[in-house]
């Protein structure tokens, strides 16, 4: 572990450089004690995989000071317990092509039929490292058999709820973006949503599966009221 | 209220900015230049935090429906009311049925308009401020438009104009920016850091709200140009592989994995946002230490600047 500045209004709190639930499940620790705490002069933090940036007020600490503070919760965060994750079901329409548009491309490189593709990707439970770079995006783990390389050439547009892989990730583009991510399926479900008193899905922690859905009910919970369908699950 | 007649290439309402949903991928947004910004508020007779229009090279032309002290501040844009010039750095007494305009800037980027009592827009996650890729905030999300209709706050109980004490910012020059290095310095040669450090970055068209792109000696890395993705800290100066920087701004991307040779120290944020294509900026590096000594002068600048007229 190492904590290094971030210019004069953050620092980064590094663990081991690697992605892997241990060490993404350190930074959440962190983040979590932080919360609990109530560290003075904290004022926002944020989770990647390996390191949690820590927003501050210089008025209300130091950098010595918070760094004092949170060495010993660092120190922590092998053995702290988190709170009970949310379970969120993901509906995706994986058979029709118009939505899945690389399902079958990517079976054939990853020598499996497209049926297993879908098998293995709806048989999983997905972590939510963290959500980041545009508003919503969750970044996921993977099965390990669903590895695969990035596209040769990114696309210059992929469509909103979107559910791609790409090299040990899998995640949901939430706006229309440029993308290197083979997208196996599309979800009705709106990863973002700037109307809702919630505007973003998932969140850093989450547990996700995806439940395979026809185009059928694809397209009737497309018309849906946000999210009014119970997708949501609490703990 | 106000009416919008044009609205300029790119006009925002902003406010002190949306905090606390990094962590969701939504940036803070806010004014970039927040100096000029909590000065024009103060002008006007507001908190430094009142929702205003950040405006982007060109000003608005605008109608006012109703009496109000305005102010201007920011990029060097000549100010006129009906047709008439009027200070910028200043609070104006307009009525109804004037017709402000804010010409093309001079010297800097960014203008503001700060209104007596602040604009009245939706507050979305606590702010007023405009996300415009995230569709958020200010206008149903959007740049303001010709024939918007502003509605305004009630204003404070009525005083006297505020004043400037301090000279207007220069934006005509290239700026020295302060820099704390990392967080991942340790990702880049020695040499790299030197050209940091010792050349000139002339500021690139493309920049916008997310970021300034910067195009200078190249800022060479040790092993390899990808990070594992993480936050990036506001002014992270982010270096992909074609060794050319990028300072992320207040509408940043929450998260990259792009390696950060360095941080822009949170008051020279303002001066960058400031900055024509075309111009160039060079950077000093100073400890966090340093920084924030530097951090608390500026704010006691800040509270300074203004001042009330009894």
């Amino acid at each position: 572990m190492r904590v290094v500045p971030a210019g004069d209004l953050a620092l980064s709190v590094e663990f081991a450089e690697e992605i892997s639930v241990e060490t993404n499940t350190r930074v959440r620790a962190l983040e979590y004690l932080i919360q609990q705490k109530g560290v003075p002069g904290v004022v926002e933090t944020v989770p990647g995989y390996r390191a949690l940036l820590v927003y501050y007020d210089p008025s209300a600490t130091s950098y010595d000071a918070l760094c004092d503070a949170l060495q010993p919760l660092a120190a922590q965060t092998e053995s702290a317990a988190l709170p009970p994750p949310r379970h969120i079901e993901i509906p995706c329409c994986y058979e029709d092509p118009e939505l899945g548009f690389d399902l079958v491309k990517a079976a054939e490189r990853l020598s499996l039929s497209p049926d297993e593709v879908v098998r293995l990707h709806t048989g999983f439970e997905y972590l939510v490292y963290f959500v980041g770079f545009v508003p919503g995006l969750p970044y996921m783990d993977l099965p390990e058999r669903l590895t695969i390389k990035r596209l040769d050439t990114p696309r210059t547009k992929t469509p909103p709820g979107s559910v791609s892989i790409g090299g040990a990730q899998c995640c949901i583009y939430p706006l229309d973006s440029p993308g290197g991510f083979w997208v196996l399926g599309r979800t009705p479900l709106k990863l973002y949503d700037p109307g809702a008193s919630e505007p973003v899905l998932l969140r850093s922690g989450d547990r996700v599966r995806y439940r395979a859905i026809s185009r059928a009910e694809f397209d009737e919970l497309a018309g849906s009221p946000a999210r009014s369908g119970g997708e949501v699950k609490r703990d | 209220m106000i009416r919008v007649l044009d609205a300029g290439p790119l006009t925002t309402v902003q406010d002190g900015g949306r905090a606390g949903q990094l962590r969701y991928g939504i940036p803070p947004s806010g004014p970039v230049d927040r100096r000029a910004f909590v000065i024009a508020n103060r002008l006007a007779g507001n908190d430094g935090g009142a929702a205003g229009l950040e405006c982007t090279v060109m000003g608005p032309r605008f109608e006012m429906q109703a009496a109000c002290a305005i102010a201007v501040t920011g990029a060097d844009m000549p100010v006129t009311v009906n047709g008439s010039e009027a200070p910028s750095w200043a609070a104006i007494d307009v009525k109804p049925g004037d017709v402000v305009k804010i010409g093309a800037a001079r010297a800097g980027v960014r203008g503001y308009v700060a209104f007596a009592g602040g604009l009245d827009v939706p507050v979305v996650l606590g702010s007023r401020s405009t996300y415009i890729r995230g569709r958020l905030g200010g206008v149903e999300g959007r740049a303001v438009r010709r024939d918007d209709v502003l509605r305004l706050l009630p204003a404070a109980a009525p005083r006297r104009h505020a004043v400037m004490r301090e000279a207007r910012p220069d934006f005509s020059g290239d700026p020295e920016l302060r820099v704390v290095l990392g967080p991942q310095a340790d990702r880049f040669t020695d040499d790299g850091i030197a050209a940091l450090l010792g050349g000139a970055y002339e500021m690139l068209p493309q920049s916008d709200r997310m970021g300034a792109r910067l195009r200078g000696p190249k800022i060479a890395h040790a092993r390899g140009h990808d990070i594992i993705s993480d936050g990036i800290p506001l002014g992270g100066i982010q270096v992909p592989g074609d060794g050319q920087p990028i300072v992320l701004l207040v509408d940043r991307q929450s998260t990259g994995g792009y390696t950060k040779v360095a941080t822009v120290c949170s008051f020279d944020i303002a001066r960058i946002g400031q900055v024509k294509p075309g111009q160039r900026v060079r950077f000093r590096a100073i400890d966090v230490a340093e920084a924030h000594r530097l951090a608390r002068e500026e704010a006691a600048s800040l509270a300074r600047a203004v001042e009330e007229k009894v």
